[in-house]
């Protein structure tokens, strides 16, 4: 079986420093995959590469067996992955389920033609959009906010607005950059929860967390950097009995 | 059945045909008609620009440069190669559209004040050439353009025509004309603005990163909106030149730019219909403030700056705000 | 050919120093505020017509200069305390459309009080051109490279050596930083408009002899300034100079050797083909995106 994303070797260097060096590994289409590390391990730079945002100073990332060096990040989300951020890019200028409806995007070709005489095609996919849209919402746990302004929304309603609109893509891998940062211990059960039902449907997820206890529990796999480099991989038993990851978290 | 109305979401179009329905009545003499006329075409122009500005986020401080660009070639076509309005409006809205593609690509990759910077170039560019290809555009002296003509039939502001039997002057006619082609133009803006094509657009302006990473190819959704702003200006600028019956550079020029943007900003970026308020009031200020006679940009000067320190976002979003908040107050000390 | 080359630089550096010094205007308040400042050009405005009126009015010609270099000064402090300061959180557009309301605010006063009509100023010294190889040299261009390299060297001083500078400096990488350190960003956002008036009144002074001065010649002027800065990129210091410089020599050498007609469209063919290649002009600062 081949890795639905494989890193090889990859570089990203920022001036003279390395965000990310010789990094390589493997994901399995179907696993929970997490990075930890302390910040400034290169976690998110990391994500950027992959995600397209950042070119690789070095190395080579392959999605599905493809290099990813010439593409897009819209390139990327036309093969099936899709991300959140740590940082949340939400587009405030819209409703929420607006938000939600841009996640379809892909799926809602439409010509100009018909956009601008609004013909009934158009209007049954929007209504389909519409409705799928706020059932992801409900799905995630903010279907009460559907129509109301996104600049409106708490930071924890927002969080899960951003993981409805990357699942609103139907990815086949979907990245989450720090989805618990900011929560409370409810939130954070809530949030574990909903990341076991998108990988029960089949969806490939990839992780950057800090907080320990929901990724150990939920993790298939995991990769430890420090200083931008890898420190440990493994499965998160692996990775709780190695010295290295010990000394580091520990010992400082 | 009044309430779902209400809230569907072609009221504010069908208030604004209303509203273009009565004014007539107000309309005292045909200076007033000319005035309301060059607003409606100018309005319909802003509609077109605030995709572009008000909802894509991309700043354009060189759009007459497209207005003039519409204006000159219906001139040029029908005045001096005889051609028929319809085809020298379409045309020249395929010739525009095009050129705004090509210099779309490269700009639009710039950011903020660089992008204005470089619209503010190819308006200026454009005006230029329009004040020195004397042998083309008649230079900064102008030219005339034939009226409006379709298969023979035509429309002047000077003739009279009759409608449904009932008898109506010239200007009459344009401003008939023209509301119609407002009308559509905000149709076809709402129908933009709310489609697949129109999230992207808003969601450039909103995070472009999260634009691409569900898939929308952002260069290539600002391409397209700034086309599609350009076109709206051809088609106004041509329009307008046969309105007028005689164009001057200054249709392209710096000012004429700045208008356009000033009644977008003032209005209410991102509001359809707040733009077109912007429209009528940038239209109708320099008329009260005649009286002021030598000062008259003072005054005009000073209205602007003052309204946009105090109403940033613009007249009609801070008069619906003030308005909901009041409505929402009285709701509240009646529960 | 000599003479006539050297007839076109000469025309070309004395423009772009002024040019330069506009800009340098712009990059100042751009550091400080992050606002591109389009009534930037009526500070020159008023330098030169204010000038012009008060020595018509007997007033001596040092005491009317340095008179109406605080006049702009003025008037910058004004714009940003009454006009910039009070909208903060608005849009970049919407301080751009500000800065318009307030350029044709001072354009209609200064319309009232000196008229619509073109005014002269007397060369600073002698009206006696200066010949070098073949090519005649205003006098007054020496007065504008030499007050313009002058303003240079002490603007560099003050961003270095000064605590006001620095403040100025600190303020524009970071505000929150600034403040919590103590500087009064408020104070220094308005110094920053006075630097920048001051600049930009010197300027219309010492070029009003060349190019004659009106009500209307800061839009022109401002919008050249703009390009220089962009050119150069904006909010680089280096950039505005060079920027500046280079506009005023490729616009004089067009106009000489191509057309005169096209003279204006060369600066914006200009800054196209510089964005193009350069998204961030020459030296302006390269950003990563953090996301």
């Amino acid at each position: 079986m081949t890795a639905l994303v494989e890193v090889k070797g990859l570089d990203k260097a920022f001036g003279g420093v390395h965000a990310v060096e010789g990094v390589s590994f493997s994901v399995e289409a179907g696993q929970v995959y997490s990075v930890i590390g302390p910040n400034g391990a290169g976690k998110t730079t990391l994500f950027n590469l992959i995600t397209g945002l950042y070119t690789p100073t070095k190395g080579e990332i392959l999605l599905n067996g493809e290099s990813t060096a010439k593409l897009e990040p819209n390139e990327l989300a036309e093969r099936g992955m899709c991300r959140t951020f740590q940082q949340m890019q939400i587009c405030m200028n819209m409703t929420a389920i607006e938000n939600v409806m841009l996640g379809r995007h892909l799926q809602l070709k439409s010509s100009l033609f018909t956009t601008l005489f609004r013909l009934p095609s158009l209007r049954r996919n929007e209504a389909a959009a519409r409705k799928r849209a706020a059932e992801l919402m409900e799905y995630v746990g903010c279907g009460e906010y559907l129509d109301t302004e996104a600049s409106a929304m708490s930071y924890g309603a927002l969080k899960r607005l951003e993981i409805a609109r990357a699942l609103a893509a139907e990815p086949k891998v979907i990245l989450l950059d720090e989805p618990a940062a900011g929560l409370n211990a409810v939130e954070t059960a809530a949030l574990e929860d909903l990341i076991r039902k998108i990988a029960d449907q089949g969806t490939t997820v990839m992780l950057v967390e800090h907080d320990m206890k929901l990724v150990m529990g939920i993790s298939d796999r995991l990769l430890v950097l420090n200083y931008g480099r890898v420190l440990a991989e493994g499965t998160p038993e692996e990775i709780r009995q190695n010295p290295d990851v010990i000394a580091a978290y520990l010992g400082g | 059945m009044l309430n779902t109305f209400m809230q569907s979401r072609l009221r504010g179009l069908v208030v604004l045909a209303l509203i273009l329905i009565i004014l007539p009545a107000f309309l005292g003499n045909p200076f007033h008609y000319e005035l309301v006329t060059q607003m409606a075409i100018i309005a319909a122009t802003v509609v077109g620009l605030n995709l572009l500005v008000g909802f894509a986020g991309q700043i354009s401080l060189g759009h007459a440069g497209f207005f003039g660009l519409g204006a000159y070639f219906t001139g040029i076509a029908t005045g001096t190669y005889g051609w028929s309005s319809v085809p020298a409006l379409v045309v020249g809205a395929i010739v525009v559209g095009f050129i705004a593609w090509i210099v779309g690509r490269p700009i639009l990759r710039l950011k903020g004040h660089y992008l204005s910077m470089a619209t503010l170039a190819v308006g200026f560019i454009i005006a230029i050439i329009l004040n020195n290809e004397r042998a083309l555009t008649g230079g900064p002296d102008g030219m005339p353009v034939p009226a409006f003509e379709v298969f023979g039939w035509q429309l002047s502001a000077f003739g009279s025509y009759s409608l449904f039997g009932i008898e109506i002057e010239g200007f009459q006619a344009w401003y008939i004309f023209a509301s119609a082609v407002l009308l559509v133009a905000v149709w076809f803006a709402l129908n933009l603005i709310e489609s697949p094509i129109g999230r992207a657009l808003r969601s450039v302006h909103g995070s472009e990163v999260a634009a691409s990473v569900v898939g929308v190819n952002t260069a290539k959704y600002k391409s397209l909106v700034f086309v599609i702003s350009a076109i709206y200006a051809s088609l106004m600028g041509s329009l307008y030149a046969h309105f007028q019956g005689f164009i001057t550079p200054a249709v392209a020029s710096f000012e004429f730019s700045i208008l356009f943007i000033t009644m977008v900003v003032l209005g209410g970026m991102g509001s359809t219909f707040g733009v077109i308020l912007g429209a009528v009031v940038l239209k109708l200020l320099p008329q009260v403030l005649a009286d002021f006679q030598e000062l008259e940009h003072v005054m005009f000067g000073l209205i602007l700056m003052l309204t946009m320190i105090f109403m940033p976002k613009g007249l009609l979003p801070t008069l619906t705000a003030f308005v909901s908040k009041r409505m929402r107050k009285k709701a509240g000390g009646e529960a | 050919m000599l003479a006539e080359f050297l007839q076109y630089l000469f025309t070309g550096i004395t423009i772009g120093a002024t040019y330069a010094l506009i800009a340098l205007g712009f990059t100042l308040i751009y550091n400080a505020s992050h606002v591109i400042n389009f009534a930037q050009g009526e500070f020159l405005m008023i330098g030169g017509m204010a000038t012009v009126s008060l020595t018509s009015m007997g007033v001596p010609m040092i005491l009317a200069v340095v008179l109406a270099v605080i006049l702009a000064g003025i008037l910058g402090i004004a714009l940003q305390r009454f006009a910039i300061a009070p909208a903060k959180q608005a849009d970049v557009v919407t301080l751009i459309i500000i800065t318009i309301g307030a350029s044709i605010f001072i354009r209609g006063i200064a319309q009232v009080v000196w008229g619509k009509e073109y005014h002269v100023m007397q060369n600073f010294s002698t009206d006696q051109p200066i010949e070098v190889f073949g090519a005649v040299l205003n006098s007054q261009s020496l007065w504008v490279l030499g007050i313009g390299a002058i303003l240079v060297v002490g603007l560099v001083l003050f961003f270095t050596k000064t605590l006001i500078g620095k403040a100025i400096l600190a303020t524009s990488m970071n505000k929150e930083a600034a403040r919590l350190v103590g500087i009064r960003t408020q104070m220094v956002l308005m110094l920053a408009f006075m630097v920048s008036a001051l600049l930009g009144s010197v300027a219309g002074i010492v070029v009003a002899p060349i190019t004659f001065t009106s009500y209307d010649i800061g839009i022109i002027l401002g919008l050249k300034g703009f390009v220089a800065a962009a050119i150069g990129g904006l909010g680089s210091g280096v950039g505005a100079v060079v920027g500046g410089l280079s506009l005023g020599i490729v616009e004089a050498m067009a106009a000489g050797y191509i057309s005169s007609d096209y003279k204006d469209a060369v600066a914006f063919s200009m800054i196209l083909l510089v964005l193009f290649f350069m998204p961030r002009g020459l030296f302006g600062a390269k950003v990563v995106e953090r996301v």
